[in-house]
C-alpha cells in the first residue's frame, strides 16, 4: 500500500504540480495582503481538472509554503505576509533593525519545517485512530461534534465572541438557502433557479478571502512599502545552536499549534498568537521579547506550520474543517470522490497515504525553495501592486465563473467580497461565517434526524455514552465565558479578561 | 409543512432567533452616538476611485461578459483598474494584454472552461 502511494506521488506530473504550487505559495505568502487561504481559494478552480492526488497535493504544498513565506516581509517591511505571521512581525522586524535579519529568516524557515513535520506526524498517527472511534458515531454524536466545532470557532476567534457568534449565524443562514435540506423544500430562493441549487461555496470563499483582501489592498494603495535594508548571507548559520538552545520551545509550539489547528475554526494565525504569548510567559528572559529576540519567533513559527497539518485531522476524519483552508479543502475532497469521514481510511487508503507523503515532501521541499525565496525576497516585494491586484482580480473572476460556468458566480463573489471586507473592518471575524456555511447542512441534517429519532425529547441527545460526554463537554465550553462574564460583573475580578 | 414535526422552517427559525438575540445584545453594548465612521483611505482620491472601480468593474463583467465576450471585457476592466491605481499607459497596455491572453488560454485551453466569446464568436479558436 505504501508503495502504491509512493508511486502516486513520485509521478512526473504530480511532482511538477507540487513544484509549481510551491512557487505559487511562496509568492502569495511573501506578498503582504495575499494570504494562504486566498492561495487555496484561487487554486480550487485549477484543481477541478486534476486527478485527486495532485489536486490535494497542490493545496497542501502551496499553503505550507505560504505560511512560511509570510515571515519574509515581516523582516523586510514590518508587514506580515499572511495573518499567521502577524504575531511576531514586530519581533522579526526588530531583529532586522539590529542586523540579525538573517537569523530571523533562518529561524522562520527551519522551525517552520520542524513544526510542519511535527504536525504531519501527529496527523498520520492520530487520524486513523480517531477514525476507529468515529465509525461508531450516530447523528447524536455528529450533532454535538459540529456544535463543539462551531463554538470553539466562535470563542477562539480573535476579538469579540459576540461578533464571532453573529458571523457564525450569518454563515449558517447562507447554508440554509436552496433545496438541499432534509425536507427538500426550497428556502430563500425567491423563485430563482440559481438560488434553488443553494449558494455555491467556492465563489463565496474567493469573495471573502481574495476579493476582500484586494479591496483592502486597493484602499491602502497610497501607503508605500518601505524596505528595511538587510544583507542576507547563509540563513542556516547558527540554526543548530538555536535547536539545541530552545528544544522545549520548539516542542511546545509544535504541540500547541497542532492542537489549535485540530480545533475547528482556529487555524495558523491563532496558533501563532497563542504560542507567542505562551513563549513570553514561560521564557527565562521575557523582558527581551519585542526587542528583537528569536525565542518567540521559534515557538510561534513552529506553531503556525504545525497548525496547518493539525487542521486536516478533523477535516479528514469527521468532515469538520480545522481552519479556513480545510473549510475549502473539504469541498475539493467531495468533488474528487475522497469523501471525508471515518470510512475514508477504508475506501481511499492509498490516496490518503499519498496525501500524507505529500505533507512530508512539501515540508522538506521548503528548505531549498525557502532559501531561494529569501534570496529573491527583494524582487518579490517590489512587485508593483497597481498591476498585481487587477491581474489577481481577473483570476478571481475566471475562477468563480469556472465553478458553474455562470456569471452568477462572479456576482456571488463580488457580494461576499464586499461583505467580507465590511465584516473584517468592523471586527467581525470571517472564519466562523465560513465554518457555518460549510457545516450548516451537516448540522441541520444531524439535528433534524436526531430530533425525529428522539421524537422531540431533548434528553435523547445525552442518552448514548459518547454523545452524552460530547454534549456535556460542549455545554461546559459554552458556559465558561458566561460564568466568567457573570463573575466579572458581580465580583469585579481585576484583569479577568484575556486580551488578544 | 403538514405531517412533519420538524419541517424545513425549523432550522432557519432557530438561526433567526439567535440573530435577533445577538443583534439586541450588540445594540445594547455598543457605544452610543456614533452610527457610522469612515476609515482613513476615503481621503485619498486614488483609493476611493480604486475601490469604486473594483466593484463597478466586477458588476460590468457580470452584465457584459456574455454579450461582449471575455477578451474585450477583461481587457477593458484590466486597463481601467491599472490606470486608476496609477500605472502608466506604457506598462498598462502590455501587461493587460498578456495577462488576458495567459488567463484565457490557461483556463480555456488547458482547463476547458467555456469562457464566453461574445462579439468575437466568428474568430473563436
Amino acid at each position: 500500500m505504501l508503495f502504491e502511494a509512493l508511486k502516486l506521488v513520485f509521478d512526473p506530473y504530480v511532482l511538477w504540480v507540487i513544484l509549481g504550487s510551491a512557487m505559487f505559495g511562496l509568492f502569495v505568502g511573501a506578498v503582504p495582503g495575499l494570504t494562504a487561504t486566498m492561495a487555496t481559494a484561487l487554486l480550487v478552480p485549477v484543481t477541478f481538472f486534476m486527478p485527486p492526488v495532485p489536486a490535494i497535493a497542490s493545496i497542501v504544498t502551496a499553503t505550507a509554503m505560504a505560511i512560511f513565506a509570510g515571515d519574509i516581509p515581516s523582516c523586510f517591511l514590518r508587514m506580515p505576509g499572511t495573518p499567521a505571521s502577524a504575531a511576531y512581525t514586530d519581533e522579526a522586524y526588530a531583529m532586522t533593525k539590529k542586523g540579525q535579519g538573517e537569523v530571523a529568516l533562518g529561524a522562520g524557515l527551519v522551525f517552520s519545517v520542524i513544526g510542519g513535520l511535527f504536525g504531519t506526524a501527529v496527523l498520520i498517527a492520530a487520524a486513523p485512530a480517531l477514525a476507529e472511534v468515529a465509525l461508531r458515531f450516530s447523528s447524536f454524536e455528529y450533532f454535538w461534534l459540529v456544535i463543539l466545532g462551531l463554538s470553539s470557532a466562535v470563542f477562539l476567534a480573535i476579538g469579540n465572541p459576540l461578533k464571532g457568534l453573529i458571523s457564525l449565524l450569518l454563515g449558517l443562514l447562507v447554508s440554509a438557502v436552496g433545496l438541499d435540506n432534509p425536507a427538500g423544500f426550497p428556502r430563500f430562493t425567491f423563485g430563482n433557479a440559481e438560488l434553488a441549487g443553494g449558494l455555491t461555496l467556492i465563489p463565496i470563499m474567493i469573495g471573502m478571502f481574495a476579493v476582500s483582501e484586494i479591496i483592502r489592498g486597493v484602499a491602502g494603495i497610497d501607503k508605500p512599502w518601505e524596505m528595511a535594508q538587510a544583507s542576507i548571507g547563509n540563513v542556516f548559520r547558527g540554526m543548530g545552536g538555536l535547536i539545541r538552545k530552545y528544544p522545549w520551545q520548539t516542542l511546545r509550539g509544535s504541540t500547541l499549534g497542532t492542537a489549535i489547528g485540530a480545533l475547528p475554526g482556529a487555524g495558523a494565525d491563532i496558533a501563532a498568537w497563542m504560542s507567542y504569548a505562551m513563549s513570553k510567559k514561560f521564557s527565562k528572559e521575557p523582558e527581551k521579547f519585542g526587542t528583537g529576540h528569536v525565542e518567540g519567533i521559534i515557538e510561534a513559527g513552529a506553531a503556525n506550520n504545525s497548525a496547518l497539518a493539525g487542521a486536516w485531522i478533523p477535516a479528514l476524519v469527521f468532515g469538520i474543517p480545522g481552519d479556513s483552508i480545510t473549510a475549502i479543502v473539504i469541498g475539493v475532497l467531495y468533488i474528487k470522490g475522497l469523501n471525508p469521514g471515518p470510512t475514508i481510511f477504508m475506501n481511499n487508503a492509498v490516496a490518503l497515504y499519498a496525501i500524507f507523503i505529500v505533507f512530508i515532501l512539501a515540508n522538506l521541499l521548503m528548505i531549498p525553495l525557502g532559501v531561494a525565496a529569501i534570496k529573491s525576497a527583494k524582487q518579490m516585494l517590489r512587485a508593483p501592486r497597481e498591476l498585481l491586484l487587477p491581474v489577481i482580480l481577473l483570476f478571481c473572476i475566471v475562477g468563480s465563473f469556472a465553478i458553474n460556468n455562470s456569471a452568477f458566480g462572479v456576482l456571488l463573489m463580488l457580494v461576499f467580497g464586499v461583505i467580507g471586507y465590511l465584516m473584517e473592518e468592523n471586527g467581525f471575524p470571517v472564519a466562523p461565517a465560513i465554518l457555518g456555511m460549510v457545516l450548516g447542512a451537516m448540522l441541520e441534517e444531524h439535528f433534524i434526524s436526531s430530533m425525529i429519532k428522539a421524537d422531540g425529547r431533548l434528553i435523547a441527545f445525552f442518552e448514548r455514552p459518547i454523545a452524552g460526554g460530547l454534549g456535556i463537554l460542549t455545554l461546559a465550553v459554552l458556559s465558561v465565558p458566561l460564568i466568567r462574564a457573570f463573575f466579572r460583573t458581580t465580583m469585579r475580578i481585576p484583569g479577568g479578561g484575556t486580551p488578544k | 409543512m403538514p405531517g412533519q414535526k420538524f419541517g424545513p422552517a425549523w432550522f432557519p427559525g432557530l438561526i433567526a432567533v439567535g440573530l435577533i438575540l445577538c443583534g439586541a445584545l450588540l445594540a445594547v453594548r455598543s457605544p452610543k452616538g456614533v452610527w457610522i465612521s469612515f476609515p482613513d483611505w476615503v481621503r485619498s482620491a486614488r483609493a476611493v476611485a480604486g475601490v469604486a472601480s473594483v466593484v463597478a468593474g466586477l458588476l460590468f463583467y457580470v452584465v457584459a461578459a456574455d454579450k461582449l465576450g471575455f477578451y474585450p471585457t477583461a481587457l477593458l476592466i484590466l486597463i481601467v483598474w491599472m490606470r486608476i491605481l496609477g500605472a502608466s499607459w506604457r506598462v498598462t497596455l502590455p501587461v493587460a494584454i498578456v495577462a488576458t491572453l495567459v488567463i484565457h488560454l490557461s483556463f480555456y485551453k488547458l482547463l476547458r472552461i467555456p469562457l464566453p466569446w461574445g462579439l468575437l464568436e466568428r474568430y473563436a479558436f
